[in-house]
């Protein structure tokens, strides 16, 4: 290692002020302080220091995301193998494995390139323009893109996303730590508004439409997300033969059974189908303690809150599905774990903590239920908590505040 | 109360009467704060360290003090000869420590006085004071006595964490029976065998504020302070930064709004009754000298502003060493050549952390069974409690902008929120400050959220500046 700290040393030179190639300073200090842990020590104040990092904190949360993100890849060639009946449900999953993950990667991993590519590209000039070393945020964000996109999304699509989310929802607001919004959430929002008709049409399976086309397409694929069928019901009475057709799928038996919703055997964004593969990912957030587990069970919380109550009132069939499916379905997990406990975007109070993870969760099956439109509750719950964080903090130390007022009168009363 | 768990109801804290008794036996448990378990931590051995050529006071040690000298280079002095004096407050005087010569006064930028040098001259000849009984006097007379005597440096004022005015009227005094900080000196075996100079500072300080106003806390299974009359005696127990005074005035009497509290160290309390009582000018350093870089870590006695060198013994690296005069967390940097800070109690050798470390060797990415870490992203928190950890001064990271949340709440045993307190100070809005309880806060109370800190961020400093900022404003 002390060959590649001599080579670091030997080309620093030139990127330091005055040297060939300053304007690149910053890419070169990220990636020394990549390699290595500078060799800074503490000046003034304490003179030890914990050895957790940024750098650390960040990479920890891509490991989470590691399970998911095998998971997608796989999941993705087994819905294509699937929709085109070259296997069938009952076949053992492992059948055709490296196919499956073949097909996924071909897919997945030119997303995770744009994502990284646009999205530290921007950084880094940011980071030049500003003076500024590079803050670790994107490594997380950059990885929770591809995770929460359509497999088909056109390529140019994610790019222009990322670009909108790390300018307008970051870089505007001064970069890493002063965001109101998820930088991720808002790229899916951003496809989701800008480009609406595509991300509701065929993007969900791969090659969906052209096999539908060349009349390979199985029985019962429509190319529709689980909620994409859901919301179809809405409107229609419970006892409704589109509706009772829909709901079957649901259904022990069904394309859509609480089993394969929480394997994530289902079609859907690329990170957020397997409730399994992201409790893994939960459980070591929350063992290194990383992610918030007030967050995470708040918002769990929340959820089957409301899903309870729309069993209780049963209006329509969406209402009748149980929280418990309503749960491990859509992007709940995915955001629970993921996108509300962005330390950043979310409360940063402890009290607060419990409170914006409940409604976070709440919202989040109250908007995909109510609202048909917008399938995907979580991030239109998750992105409006966000915007209510400071207002819940603000009233959770406004509380500490008159506290403190409170002891300072009843002092004065009693030395009165 | 969150975090707290009182045994007994939590005292009012308004003045009234109270049964010794009841409050012999207050024990207050802190549950949020983290000992962080260095290795070298001092023997209960005590030894006398050899008399030093020079001795210093050093302006800079004491918070919001403006030194105007009383003296010039080669004048001659006394132990308790007036070397300086505040400028604001005349009657804050600083007495040198020793009898001999003033050797120089040492000046920094703008002139700003950076310490005056004493050449010892090993006579101890000493300027002898009035003898005082604490039993017999009234508040004016005490002050001007403390003033004289050359204390009022050793006080510290809350709110703002500086050197107290002596024209106030504080409403109480807080004295930390134990220091809970790494590599701490042990407070029995700082007194041993001075209880009755101990009770004498008590009483005088009973002169100040009267009786109940005389708060000290020790801790859980400490003995000195059993049968110590005149005090309003609470004892604690949990990790640090529980022996932090700031920490046992917010769980026994959170200082509100227009109320002025102040401080001393215990030693300076025994120190102030000696003087009191024997007419000498008692600036006794009892010191713990520890750390990992240190063959064997114990207790000296010395006197206020000794030479660095006699304590650390033996010839030091200073390229590979560190020495802190002070805990490793709220110390100050000084080399072998240097002078003991005036209200330091510990002298600490630290592996210099200037090089730097590959990713995945002792990196941020290895796996880091040596590391001591709050964070649960490395293994400290599966080791056995008993291991003790080697921590060099390496940032280990650079600076960012606040992201992890909930990181200062666990070691900081405050019912006030840190991260937005900070952010107050950093957006310079006053009174938000204000209504955050930056009152009751000293920049050390942030100490170990400042080392807990993912972002690296310099969290005392930052403390400090605001409690200058609000102290300029408020005149």
């Amino acid at each position: 290692m002390k060959a590649a700290h001599k080579l670091l040393d030997a080309v620093r030179p030139h990127f330091e002020e005055g040297g060939k190639l300053s304007k690149f300073w910053v890419v070169y200090d990220s990636l020394e302080t990549f390699a290595f842990t500078p060799g800074h020590s503490t000046k003034n104040g304490v003179h030890i220091r914990d050895g957790v990092d940024l750098k650390r904190t960040m990479f920890m949360v891509i490991l989470a995301l590691v399970p998911a993100l095998l998971f997608g890849t796989w999941n993705q060639g087994h819905q294509y193998l699937l929709s085109i009946g070259q296997i069938s449900v009952a076949d053992p999953l492992m059948m055709a494995f490296m196919d499956k993950m073949f097909i996924g990667a071909v897919k997945v991993l030119p997303l995770v390139v744009v994502s990284y590519g646009v999205g530290l590209g921007i950084e880094f000039l940011f980071a030049g323009m500003r003076g500024h070393s590079i803050n670790e945020g994107y490594l997380v964000s950059g990885m929770l893109i591809p995770l929460i996109m359509p497999v088909d999304v056109p390529l140019w699509m994610v790019a222009l996303a990322v670009a909108f989310a790390v300018i307008i929802a970051k870089e505007v607001f001064g970069g890493t730590g002063m965001n109101i919004l998820n930088v991720a959430l808002t790229a899916r929002a951003f496809l989701f508004f800008a480009y609406p008709k595509q991300l509701s049409g065929e993007i969900w399976i791969h090659q969906v439409k052209a096999s539908a086309d060349a009349g390979l397409l199985a029985d019962g694929y429509t190319g529709a997300t689980a909620l994409g069928h859901l919301a179809s019901t809405v409107g229609k009475a419970p006892t409704d033969a589109a509706a009772t057709g829909v709901m079957d799928m649901f259904g022990t038996e069904g394309m859509f059974s609480l089993t394969n919703s929480f394997l994530g055997l289902i079609p859907g964004s690329i990170g957020e189908t397997s409730a399994l593969a992201i409790l893994i990912g939960a459980v070591m957030l929350i063992w290194t303690g990383i992610g918030s587990w007030k967050i995470m069970s708040s918002f769990l919380v929340g959820g089957l809150v409301m899903g309870l109550l729309f069993n209780l009132m049963g209006l329509n069939a969406y209402m009748t599905l149980p929280a418990i499916h309503q749960v491990v379905m859509g992007g709940f997990m995915f955001g629970m774990v993921f996108m509300a406990t962005d330390p950043v975007s979310a409360s940063q109070t402890e009290r607060g903590k419990w409170i914006y993870g409940f409604f976070g969760g709440f919202l989040s099956i109250m908007i995909r239920v109510f609202n048909p439109a917008y399938p995907e509750g979580v991030m239109m719950a998750i992105l409006f908590m966000n915007v209510m964080a400071p207002l819940i903090d603000h009233y959770v130390i406004q509380a500490n505040v008159g506290k403190r007022e409170k002891r300072m009168l009843s002092t004065q009363e009693a030395t009165a | 109360m969150k975090g707290v768990h009182a045994m007994r109801p939590r005292p009012n804290f308004a003045p009234r009467k109270v049964n010794l008794r009841e409050l012999m036996s207050r024990t207050i448990r802190i549950k949020k704060g983290a000992d962080i378990r260095l290795k070298g931590r001092p023997s209960p051995q005590v030894e006398a360290a050899s008399a030093t050529a020079t001795y210093a006071v050093q302006p800079p040690n004491y918070q919001g003090i403006v030194p105007k000298l009383e003296v010039k280079e080669g004048a001659a002095v006394q132990a308790g000869s007036i070397l300086f004096h505040s400028k604001e407050h005349p009657s804050v005087k600083f007495l040198s420590p020793v009898s001999g010569t003033v050797k120089r006064i040492q000046r920094g930028e703008k002139r700003r006085i950076l310490s005056v040098v004493m050449d010892a001259d090993g006579k101890g000849e000493s300027r002898s004071f009035e003898k005082i009984d604490p039993a017999t006097c009234d508040a004016q007379r005490m002050k001007e006595a403390m003033a004289e005597r050359g204390f009022f440096p050793f006080v510290e004022q809350r709110p703002f964490a500086t050197v107290a005015n002596p024209e106030d009227m504080p409403r109480s005094i807080h004295v930390s029976g134990f220091d809970s900080s790494p590599l701490a000196p042990e407070m029995d075996v700082v007194l041993a065998g001075r209880e009755a100079a101990f009770q004498s500072g008590v009483k005088a300080l009973q002169c100040l504020v009267g009786g109940d106003a005389i708060h000290l806390g020790s801790r859980k299974g400490q003995k000195f302070f059993d049968g110590m009359e005149g005090v309003n005696l609470t004892v604690f127990d949990g990790p640090h930064p529980v022996g932090n005074v700031g920490v046992q005035i917010h769980h026994t009497a959170p200082i509100n709004k227009g109320e002025t509290v102040w401080t001393l160290h215990a030693e300076d309390v025994a120190n102030l009754g000696e003087t009191l009582t024997s007419g000498v000018y008692c600036a006794k350093r009892t010191v713990a000298v520890a750390g990992s870089e240190h063959a064997s870590p114990k207790h000296m006695t010395t006197t206020l502003g000794c030479e660095v060198k006699t304590l650390t013994g033996g010839s030091i690296d200073e390229e590979s060493v560190r020495i802190v005069s002070g805990n490793p967390l709220t110390g100050s940097r000084t080399e072998a050549s240097g002078h003991l800070g005036g209200l330091h109690r510990q002298v600490c050798l630290l592996p210099e952390g200037n090089k730097s470390k590959f990713l995945l060797a002792d990196g941020w990415l290895g796996f880091g069974f040596d590391k001591f870490s709050l964070s649960r992203s490395y293994p400290t928190w599966l080791l056995p409690k008993s291991k003790e950890f080697t921590m060099d001064t390496c940032n280990n990271g650079e600076e960012r902008a606040f992201v992890v949340t909930g990181q200062y709440e666990p070691v900081f045993p405050f019912e006030i929120y840190p991260v937005q307190l900070l952010k107050s100070i950093l957006a310079n809005d006053i009174d938000a400050m204000e209504k955050l309880g930056i009152y009751e806060v000293a920049p050390e109370d942030f100490a170990l959220c400042e080392y807990a800190c993912t972002s690296k961020i310099a969290v005392q400093s930052i403390v400090r500046e605001g409690l200058d900022r609000l102290m300029k404003e408020l005149g």
